[in-house]
């Protein structure tokens, strides 16, 4: 008897499962507390086999790269190319990065609490696929606990091959970047590294090192258990499958929600209850995102095809509202001093610019003397030029800011704004001492 | 083959060096950290970029050969 399709290495016995369901990662309705690890088995079905020859390795890798994966994170990078990367080289470590460093967004914590096996099941797929001999899961303090739960109760089933080692992630912005988790987990500093070597080559304790995203993991024991068919029977045809998104600020019910990549923007809100106030903009992606006008961005597909009109991007799933009696230059403002201030201060031109940039748009929100043209050639100045992409992603949310809230731009240089909401939207930090 | 100059950020202190002796390929952005213009480095200026990798007193600066 084979329990194991020879060449796809997935259970012989679970070959079909209703096609185009949602939510897939989640749990349908409201069961209360995380999904244990025998509700997780009636659900999905048991574990894909522990993959050891590199044929049905490859194999898996192939039907991942059919199954046009992709990373979750934010950088939407092929899961495939990065698995096959690791595939390659000896004794790699698998990293399951559940950091969730932007304090916007919720949908990784959301996971891990409600469906930790399934995170789990694909770190330790990625280690069998990569032929890695450990797993470490870092996570959100929210969330520790539940993950420390699953993985006793995965340890005393006695069902993974490679042990699982439970990592706290760090409380900084930063600190969710592939090359900082690495660095936090081998020496405890939340800072990212410089590349080359890539992560792929030289990673945690100088071995190769694979990091993916938790909600990418879990598309991935999905895929392996399903394949590949099934995964893309949602979403687009170049952008398949589901994806995670955190609805905040001027909606009825923030929460996250799972929906096919390619579901319009207006739908996801509806998800989420619908707007609270007439909107006036939409953040799309998260803090690195862009600012888009809300009427013009409704009817668009949420997927990086849908919104690239608009010059916006799907990030790490999130969309927050703005309603249109709220200051979209105050917002941006606020979390532009908070960017800045989680600039890891390693690179002179994010240490130095990100923080000479927050406080011009600080004067320009307040309506103070400033330039216009000054703070345009800062962010072309810094603009690429860190060992991260923490100044890009600041970077690109400004111009979509200086795009979108141009009119006010204008009002706010006579000393006038338009907002008569006193609350803010975007959910800060308080500020840190240095 | 050809070489671009490239720069670790992370390394990189800021200096000057390399714009004093390389002012053709790295200018100085507003705080002084050095912006390298894209592309390869023409034949021409190959010694002094060599130069500036050398006088780079935090070792930021390196040519990366490409094929």
């Amino acid at each position: 008897m084979r329990p194991y399709d020879e060449t796809t290495g997935r259970p012989a016995s679970v070959s079909t499962r209703p096609a185009g369901q949602l939510p897939r990662l989640l749990p349908a309705g409201f069961a209360a507390g995380p999904a244990s690890l025998a509700g997780h088995v009636r659900r999905y079905g048991p574990a894909p086999s522990p993959i050891l020859d590199w044929p049905r390795r490859k194999a898996l890798i192939d039907e991942v790269e059919r199954s046009g994966l992709t990373g979750r994170g934010g950088a939407a990078f092929p899961t495939a190319r990065k698995l096959s990367a690791v595939a390659a080289r000896r004794a790699p470590v698998v990293v399951a990065n559940g950091t969730e460093g932007e304090p916007a967004s919720a949908k990784d914590k959301i996971l891990l609490a409600r469906s930790p096996h399934l995170v789990l099941d694909g770190a330790v797929l990625a280690a069998a696929i990569t032929g890695a001999s450990r797993a470490e899961i870092v996570v959100h303090p929210s969330v520790r606990e539940i993950i420390d739960q699953a993985v006793a109760e995965r340890r005393w089933a006695g069902i993974d091959q490679v042990p699982l080692h439970v990592v706290t992630g760090a409380d900084r912005f930063v600190g969710g970047e592939a090359s900082a988790v690495v660095h936090w987990i081998g020496k405890g500093v939340p800072t990212p590294t410089r590349t080359p070597p890539r992560l792929s080559e030289r990673g945690l304790g100088g071995k190769p090192t694979l990091v993916q995203n938790v909600e990418t993991l879990a598309h991935l024991a999905l895929i392996a258990r399903y394949g590949t068919s099934w995964f893309r029977s949602v979403g687009t045809a170049a952008e398949p499958g589901s994806m995670l998104v955190t609805v905040l600020g001027a909606v009825n019910e923030p929460c996250v929600h799972e929906i096919a990549i390619g579901t319009p923007v207006g739908e996801v809100l509806r998800l989420a209850g619908g707007a609270s106030a007439p909107l006036g903009a939409l953040l799309l992606g998260g803090y690195f995102g862009s600012w888009a006008d809300a009427a013009a961005a409704a009817p668009l597909p949420f997927s990086a095809a849908g919104l690239a009109p608009l010059g916006a991007g799907i990030g790490a799933g999130l969309i927050a509202a703005l309603p249109a009696d709220a200051c979209g230059l105050a917002e941006t403002a606020r979390v532009v001093r908070y960017l800045a201030d989680e600039s890891a201060g390693q690179c002179g031109p994010c240490l130095f610019g990100l923080d000479a940039i927050a406080g011009e748009i600080q004067r320009l929100a307040d309506g103070r003397t400033s330039s216009l043209a000054t703070l345009r050639r800062w962010l072309s100045q810094v603009d690429g030029r860190g060992a991260c992409h923490h100044p890009d992603g600041a970077v690109r949310m400004i111009r979509s800011a200086l795009t979108v809230f141009a009119p006010e731009l204008e009002r706010h240089a006579r000393g006038w704004c338009c907002a008569t909401r006193k609350q803010t939207v975007l959910p800060v930090p308080p500020r840190r001492p240095r | 083959m050809t070489r671009r100059l490239r720069v670790d950020p992370i390394a990189c202190a800021g200096r000057r060096l390399c714009a004093e002796i390389l002012p053709e390929l790295i200018t100085l952005d507003d705080w002084g950290f050095p912006i390298i213009r894209a592309g390869d480095v023409p034949g021409p200026l190959l010694a002094d970029a060599q130069e500036a990798v050398r006088t780079c007193p935090k070792l930021a600066l390196w040519l990366e050969e490409r094929s």
